[in-house]
Formats: C-alpha cells, sequence, structure tokens
C-alpha cells in the first residue's frame, strides 16, 4: 500500500466512522439508531485492517476480526432482540435533533482540542485521527445522557466504547491479548445484563422509557 | 500450587458447586469457608513478602495482601450472616432455594473477581477485574425484581460501565504513554511506576483524570456517585454490606495504584489536586444528604460516599501516616459498615419498611438488634475505642502536618456535621417506645445470626485499641505507595 493510498483509506475509515456517530443522534427510529451503529462497527474494522495492513501486522488483523464479530455482528443481534417486540419505537431524545447535532459539532472541537497532547507525543497520520476516537466518547456521553430509551442508552455507551477502542487502534499501541478479550467479554457481559434488565424492567414498568423510573431519589 | 490462586480459585469452586448442588445443608456454609480461605491467604502472604504466580499476571505485595485481609474479614462477616438471614427471607416468602442457590453464587463469583483485582499485576487486568465485579453484582441489585430494585440495577450498571470505560479511556493512554516512553513498557503496575519518570506529561495527565474518575465512580466518589444510594439500598443486605464494605474500597485500591504512577510522571501535585477537589465534593454531598435523609439504608449509603471521600483525603495527603490511616479506615470502615447494613437488613425483616420514621422504640423491642446497629453508629463516627477514631485523627493529624490546613479543617467539619445527622437519625429509632396496636409486627428478643454482627464490631474494637499486629503491614503497605513529602 503507498502512503498516499494508506492516508486516503484510513482517513474514508474514520469518516465513516464519525459520520455513523452522528447519525445515531440524527436517527428517529431506534431500529434505524441500530442499524447506525452496526456500520460504525463495520467502519472500526476497516479501519483496523487498514492499520493491519500497512503496519503489516497479523496481530491487529486478529483485532479486527475480533471487532467485526463483536462490534458488527453480535452486539447489534442482542441490540435488536432487545427491541424484538417494539420495532417502531422511537428514540424520543431530552435534546431536539438539530440541537443533538450542533452539540455533536460543538464537542467534535472540544475533542480535537482536548486531544492535542496526544497528537503530539507521536505524530503520525494514524495518531492525526485520535482526535476523532475521542469526538465519538463525547458524542456517545452525550446520547446516553439525553436519551430516554433504554435500548438508546445502550447504544450510547456501546458508542462510548467504539469511542475508545478507536483511540485503542490509533495509538498503534497493542494491549496484551488477555486484557483484549478480557475487556471484549467485559462489554459483551454488561450489554447481555442491561438486555435482560430491559425485559424485566418491561415487566416491572410496562415500558422502557427510563422516565418511569422515578422509584429512587432524594 | 501457588496460594495466590487460592483466593481466586477458592470462591469460584465454591460459586460452581452452588451452580450445582444448590441452596442445601452443608452448602449453606460454604461460603464462610471460602471468606476464611481468602483472609487466611491474606495473612500468609502478608508474612511471606511479596510474590507472583500465573506468569507474572498475579502479583502481590504487602498492599494487596492487606487488601485481601480487608475482602476476607468483611467477607467472612457478610456470609457468616447470610444463612440466617436467607432463612429468614425464604420463610418470609420472599425468596426460593433457587434464588437463595443463585444469590449465594454470585456472591462467591464477586469474592473472586475481588480478590482478582487485587491480585492483578497488570493495570489492565485490573480494569478487568473491577468491571467483572459490576457485572456479577448488577443481578444481586436486581435480586427482589421490584420497580425500585431494577431501576437501582439499571442505574448502578449504566452509570458504573460508564464511569468504568472512561477508565479504559485511561488505560489504554496510559499504555500509549508507556509504548513512547524512553525504555517502552507494557501495563504492569509495577513496570509503569519503575517507568512513569520517563512518560509523556500531556499524555499522562489526561490519562490520570479518567483513570480516577473512572476508577472513582466504582468507588462511590463524586462527580458520578449517583448509582450508590440506589444500588445499596436496594441490594440484599449481605450485598450491600460487601458492596459498601469492600467493592468501594478495592476501586478505592486501583485510585491509588494510580496516584502512585501518576506522582512519579508528574510530580505530587496533579493527582493531589484532583484527589483533593473529589474528597470534598463526595463529603460535601454526603453531609448534605445525609441531613434530610428518610431511609436508613440510604443514610448507611451516604455515610459510605463521606467515607469514601475521606480515604481520598488521604491519598491526597500522602504521606506516610496518612496512607497507614487511610488504609486502616478502609478495614475498619468495611467492618462496621458490613455490620450495619446486616443490622439494617435485619431492621427491615423485622419492621417491613425501610423508612427512619417507620421504625421506634427499636431498643425495647430488639434489644440485640437495636444494641449492634446503635453501637455500629457509635464506631462509624469515630468515637473510641473502635479503630474509625484512631484512623480519623491519624488523616487529620497528617492532613495539618503536610500544609493542608484549610481542606482538611473542611473534611473535619463536615465529618462532624454527618456524624450528628447519623446519632440524630438513629436515636429516633431506637430510642422511644415502640409502636403499639394490631398490625404491628412483634419481634423476635433474640437475634439469630448475631455472633457475626457483634464480632465484626469486636474486631473493629480490637483494632481500634491494638491496631499493633497489623501496623508492620500497614507500614509495609503504604511504602509501596511511596512516601510523597
Amino acid at each position: 500500500m503507498t502512503d498516499t493510498g494508506y492516508t486516503q483509506l484510513l482517513d474514508l475509515a474514520c469518516g465513516a466512522f464519525l459520520l455513523s456517530g452522528v447519525l445515531v443522534l440524527a436517527r428517529r427510529g431506534l431500529a434505524g439508531v441500530i442499524r447506525v451503529f452496526t456500520a460504525q462497527g463495520v467502519a472500526l474494522a476497516a479501519l483496523t485492517i487498514v492499520i493491519a495492513v500497512h503496519e503489516r501486522s497479523a496481530e491487529w488483523g486478529v483485532a479486527a476480526v475480533g471487532i467485526v464479530a463483536l462490534r458488527a455482528v453480535a452486539l447489534p443481534m442482542m441490540l435488536r432482540r432487545a427491541l424484538a417486540d417494539q420495532r417502531d419505537a422511537e428514540a424520543r431524545p431530552l435534546v431536539n435533533i438539530p440541537a443533538s447535532l450542533l452539540a455533536a459539532a460543538a464537542l467534535t472541537l472540544l475533542a480535537y482540542v482536548a486531544s492535542q497532547p496526544l497528537v503530539h507525543l507521536a505524530p503520525s497520520t494514524a495518531t492525526h485521527a485520535i482526535p476523532i476516537g475521542v469526538a465519538m466518547v463525547l458524542i456517545g456521553l452525550f446520547a446516553l445522557t439525553t436519551r430516554r430509551r433504554a435500548v438508546s442508552q445502550v447504544v450510547g455507551f456501546l458508542v462510548v466504547d467504539n469511542g475508545i477502542t478507536a483511540v485503542g487502534v490509533l495509538t498503534l499501541a497493542s494491549v496484551p491479548l488477555v486484557v483484549e478479550l478480557g475487556i471484549a467479554l467485559d462489554v459483551l457481559f454488561a450489554v447481555l445484563v442491561l438486555q435482560i434488565l430491559a425485559t424485566r424492567m418491561r415487566e416491572a414498568f410496562g415500558d422502557t422509557d427510563l422516565d418511569e423510573l422515578r422509584e429512587l431519589r432524594d | 500450587m501457588d496460594i495466590l490462586l487460592i483466593p481466586v480459585l477458592l470462591p469460584a469452586v465454591a460459586a460452581t458447586v452452588y451452580a450445582v448442588a444448590g441452596w442445601r445443608g452443608p452448602t449453606r456454609w460454604l461460603g464462610v469457608a471460602s471468606a476464611a480461605g481468602i483472609l487466611a491467604c491474606g495473612i500468609v502472604v502478608a508474612t511471606d513478602g511479596p510474590r507472583e504466580a500465573l506468569g507474572g499476571w498475579l502479583r502481590a505485595d504487602a498492599l494487596s495482601a492487606f487488601m485481601l485481609v480487608v475482602i476476607g474479614a468483611v467477607a467472612l462477616v457478610a456470609t457468616a450472616a447470610g444463612p440466617s438471614w436467607l432463612r429468614a427471607e425464604i420463610a418470609a416468602g420472599r425468596a426460593t432455594a433457587r434464588t437463595a442457590a443463585r444469590h449465594s453464587l454470585l456472591v462467591q463469583a464477586f469474592l473472586a473477581a475481588m480478590a482478582s483485582a487485587v491480585l492483578a499485576a497488570n493495570l489492565g487486568a485490573l480494569w478487568v477485574a473491577i468491571e467483572a465485579t459490576t457485572i456479577v453484582t448488577a443481578f444481586l441489585v436486581g435480586q427482589r425484581r421490584t420497580r425500585a430494585s431494577v431501576e437501582a440495577a439499571w442505574k448502578y450498571v449504566v452509570i458504573c460501565s460508564t464511569g468504568i470505560a472512561l477508565a479504559l479511556l485511561g488505560v489504554i493512554l496510559l499504555n500509549f504513554a508507556a509504548a513512547h516512553a524512553p525504555t517502552p513498557t507494557g501495563l504492569g503496575l509495577a513496570e509503569l511506576a519503575a517507568a512513569a519518570p520517563g512518560l509523556d506529561g500531556g499524555v499522562t495527565r489526561v490519562a490520570v483524570a479518567l483513570l480516577i474518575v473512572g476508577f472513582g465512580t466504582k468507588a462511590g466518589l463524586a462527580p458520578l456517585h449517583a448509582w450508590l444510594p440506589d444500588a445499596h439500598s436496594q441490594a440484599p443486605a449481605p450485598v450491600s454490606a460487601l458492596m459498601s464494605g469492600v467493592l468501594l474500597s478495592v476501586a478505592g485500591y486501583a485510585v491509588l495504584r494510580v496516584k502512585v504512577i501518576a506522582d512519579a510522571a508528574l510530580g505530587v501535585g496533579f493527582a493531589r489536586a484532583l484527589l483533593l477537589v473529589v474528597a470534598l465534593a463526595s463529603l460535601l454531598l454526603a453531609a448534605s444528604l445525609v441531613l434530610a435523609q428518610r431511609d436508613y439504608k440510604r443514610m448507611l449509603a451516604y455515610s459510605s460516599i463521606e467515607h469514601m471521600g475521606l480515604l481520598a483525603l488521604g491519598a491526597a495527603i500522602g504521606s506516610p501516616l496518612a496512607l497507614t490511616a487511610a488504609l486502616l479506615h478502609v478495614l475498619g470502615h468495611g467492618l462496621v459498615k458490613s455490620v450495619l447494613f446486616l443490622g439494617a437488613g435485619r431492621v427491615l425483616q423485622v419492621t417491613g419498611t425501610s423508612l427512619i420514621s417507620g421504625v421506634r422504640g427499636l431498643a425495647a423491642s430488639a434489644p440485640v438488634l437495636a444494641g449492634t446497629f446503635g453501637f455500629g453508629v457509635l464506631a462509624l463516627i469515630g468515637l473510641p475505642p473502635f479503630s474509625l477514631f484512631a484512623s480519623e485523627l491519624g488523616i487529620a493529624r497528617a492532613g495539618f502536618a503536610a500544609g493542608l490546613g484549610w481542606p482538611t479543617s473542611a473534611a473535619l467539619l463536615l465529618t462532624l456535621v454527618v456524624a450528628g445527622a447519623l446519632l440524630a437519625h438513629t436515636s429516633r429509632m431506637l430510642l422511644g417506645s415502640p409502636p403499639q396496636g394490631p398490625g404491628t409486627a412483634t419481634a423476635p428478643r433474640r437475634l439469630p445470626g448475631a455472633v457475626p454482627l457483634v464480632g465484626g464490631l469486636l474486631a473493629c474494637a480490637v483494632l481500634g485499641v491494638a491496631s499493633l499486629p497489623l501496623q508492620h503491614l500497614l507500614d509495609a503497605a503504604a511504602a509501596t505507595l511511596g512516601h510523597t513529602p
């Protein structure tokens, strides 16, 4: 792969990653949100493959396979199952969509400012894209705090997690395989637990609108 | 087999037995045996000195050994009170033998996860173990499946997983900084501490802030503490005891490990300033919410936030005296708070309400229970002879000696406010004449399962009078955290 080719492919994957994250905020239907989240998993895997090929590293290749399996297949499947009987459910955000998109733009700018020390440590094509991962963490946190549906909160949490993974890939500093597997399992189980809790919440409240969570307060 | 594997494998085996054999006759006391095993391993490792196992993935120095002792001691109290608590729940129709078996299984898995966290030699593995504690305890918090408990479990998993995700970003950034250090290293805690002076300042600053806020979430420190009062008040009593008594301090342990790296890389000021802000914010929050508290389990939960704030204050001061006092505080608070949560669980079983105003004249109707609860609260607010008196005094003295007079005075003042509120609420529950009339439950005068509660309080009192047997371990553990002037 030529250097320009590498840069262009990396930028393309990062662009797709950022765009899908912003679309999570823009979609109204929950089924659409899950589709966009799946696309983000694919973009993240593509990003990892570009880096694996450029670095000629089998380790990153394995990581890309793991990312596809977890983030583009397993997690979206679990989310779809959690949504099973409310296909046409809407996200009903606390902050309306145009304002959410403005916030996403502001958070992306903030991420670029905040990530300056990270880019300066080892400037390269990959590390210059770290702010995109940080932006995704912030956008995910924003989605998590402004969305009222149980499923959209889980998607927000997973977008944060995608952002962290993207930072991990773009720093080009690998983590031991045992730790990486542990992290993947923890995320998988956390979502499994949340899916079961969402089902129980539907049994107890008849809805998964988190506005119903009003029992506990001071 | 190496002794370091025992604290992880023993509860794992016990969990498997519960999964296979269920909750019946002999298995009931298995949990106690596994807790005693963890405690014994902690003591052996403490006397033997540092060691490694599992190809360097597990490592125990004096601090890990001390944390094993804390986990073992608090788990001993909580699991010993478990059988009688579960028997009462089954008798009241709120649990069955099946839910009791699942409860015991998850409690053992919880212990295994905490033991792996304090033994992990690698920051990444430490993160994985702490996130695993969230996953295994989620269903314990939501065990009763009521609206309130499902809500508490949801908030618990969402807030803790998000907070801990910030810590993961911190781990990844620290890994990035370590890979570009003059001598590149991985995420081993000892290697990171050794290589810390060469880490890039800018990246490490971001990483440390994320790690302290992230692990601080799990430790119940402000600003991401909102899960704690809900989870602690909704979880079954033995689980609240374990969560408040040890889980918080295991996360606090992670903060202490991060601080060693931060101090070596960035100087003392950065982590100290961050921890001081977090500590005072937690204390202020606890003081303001405990004052008008109407629910006694939530009252205990806010008191846990207060005590974690004191632990953070001790860590911020960072002198040997402050660190030994903070570690002694972890053990003393763990014992007392587990006794109190177990006692509160019993009060709930006897009176059927968790409202402070719903409990009157407990001293007359259930003297043993009222006695343990009352002495527990006295211990909690730091009266001698209990060890919390010695440790709070130690933290305060160290604070003034380190020139942190203002924050220390503010913390003491807030602690006094919490103490006053706790005393006022508790005396309303214990004193007065018990409610009369039809429909009021008649409490048994005997307290089944009183031994672990009284034992926990006695242990805390003995620690306060003579912490000498522990002094050597405390000093060694504080020494592993490095001395900051």
